[in-house]
């Protein structure tokens, strides 16, 4: 599975939907995760891919890691995967 | 002040699954110790316990309630519905606003720290799931039970070792009898039976290998048990209003410290527990028909207890019964209280009085009618609960038949 696959199956299962009802433009909000499954999603990422993601729930936005969206998640995650390199 | 009565019950432990089998299991004197099953168990020098078996979370919650509840948690919830569902309530308005949940467990969610000590320190993980904290809390299941039930009023958890739930369940009380809470959820649960929780009592050099047989000369220590009780403790006015069924009324209850020493139990913390219990319930010692015991099976608290019973009761201590179903259920540490409290219920409603089990010998320091390996009939209209912790801390429960 690409990366993208990989973390759309990962929110989708944290959401209870299907991967192809999770698109690249969905939020977290609109797929129903709530803070709680935000912190779930983000160690079911990190153990999946073996990175550490920036990510404080006291201040998202000022994160260095960018949330807003299934696209962003998956950048994020590629570009940690390119410093790991 | 206003009368308390139980008018719901529930329990997850080794002898069953709900009310009515463990009962059945008292009953008939079934024991529910048998060999661990659990990861690395074959490191352990202490290889038996009253687990509870066939109690899966697979099924009976999802998968988000999985990553939040540890086995202490699943046991309370599991209680507290059989518990509320035989009492009738429904929680809403006032009701839901005024009741709430006080439970003891003395260790909360033991295997949660286990499994993630071993993931960090044995495996060499450096990250653990999120949800760690909120489901090893002490308080977690009794967050739990207010969020399921829609409890609002005062909920808190207390933590003092094997008489935690005993603990809770005088406080809870308490809150009734004052008119604070028309009705309280109370009880408690524990569950560390796993590598680590068993490896620690181990370290005590106070557990059987074998079985536990309290108050026989041949005991050689206790057992560890696992699981929940669970009641629901109402105004009795309220009740009747209802007209719920009543299984039986809390009469009174004190707490004693020993301020003593920090594991050996002292006779006269035990004997002003159980004497402030039946000072405070109105009650006269010829009134007592069954105490359930501590009764660990350890060398020291069974011949404190009967020599504490002794001093309490006079001559009429060898007309009354006094048994332990621990060597049953084992010791559910701080759940221990409130799954013993069903045996007090069946004394009192059904008027069969559940056995001490794996009775061998007597013991002259235990010269009491402990209702040895076979249960009993007799009509009984008050019952105790002794609970005496580590740390010196006691406490009994008087309940009389309605």
């Amino acid at each position: 599975m690409s990366i993208k696959e990989q973390v759309i199956a990962i929110i989708a299962e944290q959401a209870v939907l299907e991967p192809e009802d999770v698109t690249l433009d969905s939020t977290l909000e609109s797929l129903g995760i709530d803070s709680l499954g935000l912190v779930e999603s983000i160690f079911a990422i990190e153990e999946a891919f073996d990175i550490s993601i920036p990510f404080n729930a006291n201040n998202p936005s000022e994160s260095d890691f960018d949330i807003s969206n299934v696209a962003s998640i998956i950048a994020g995650i590629e570009r940690l995967k390119a410093e790991q390199g | 002040m206003k009368r308390v009565v139980i008018t719901g019950a529930g329990t997850v432990n080794a002898l069953g699954h709900s009310v009515p089998e463990t009962l059945t299991a008292m009953r008939e004197g079934v024991c529910g110790i048998g060999p661990l099953s659990f990861r690395d168990v074959e490191r352990l020098s202490i290889q038996i316990g009253g687990q509870v078996h066939g109690f899966e979370a697979e099924g009976r919650f999802n998968r988000q309630q999985m990553s939040l509840y540890d086995r202490f948690t699943q046991f309370t919830l599991a209680a507290a519905k059989e518990a509320i569902t035989q009492s009738g309530l429904s929680f809403h308005g006032e009701l839901s606003a005024k009741s709430g949940v006080v439970l003891g467990t003395a260790g909360g969610g033991v295997s949660t720290w286990d499994d993630n000590y071993r993931a960090v320190y044995e495996e060499g993980k450096n990250r653990v799931h999120p949800f760690v904290v909120p489901k090893l809390m002490n308080n977690a299941a009794a967050s739990h039970v207010s969020m399921e039930f829609n409890l609002k009023g005062p909920s808190f958890t207390v933590s003092t070792a094997c008489a935690s739930s005993n603990h809770a369940m005088a406080q809870a009380f308490a809150m009734v009898r004052s008119g604070m809470a028309p009705a309280m959820v109370t009880g408690g649960s524990e569950s560390m039976l796993c590598f680590g929780g068993v490896k620690a009592w181990e370290g005590l050099r106070v557990m059987s290998r074998d079985a536990c047989r309290p108050f026989s000369a041949n005991r050689n220590g206790m057992v560890q048990g696992e699981g929940a009780g669970i009641f629901v403790f109402e105004d009795y006015d309220h009740a009747h209003a209802r007209g719920a069924d009543i299984l039986c009324e809390v009469a009174g209850f004190a707490m004693s410290s020993d301020a003593s020493d920090i594991v050996m139990p002292s006779k006269a913390g035990a004997a002003r527990a159980i004497s402030g219990a039946l000072q405070d319930a109105g009650l006269n010692p010829e009134d007592v028909g069954y105490i359930n015991a501590h009764g660990t099976g350890t060398a020291a608290n069974d011949k404190t207890e009967c020599a504490a019973v002794a001093d309490v009761f006079g001559p009429h201590a060898d007309k009354l019964m006094m048994s332990s179903t621990k060597s049953m259920h084992g010791h559910l540490i701080g759940g221990t209280g409130a799954v013993e409290l069903l045996a007090c219920i069946m004394a009192l409603r059904d008027g069969v009085i559940a056995p001490t089990i794996g009775y061998q010998e007597p013991d002259p320091e235990c010269a009491l009618d402990v209702v040895p390996n076979t249960a009993r009939k007799a009509k009984v209209d008050v019952a105790l609960s002794n609970a005496f912790a580590f740390g010196g801390m006691n406490a009994v429960l008087a309940l009389r038949r309605v």
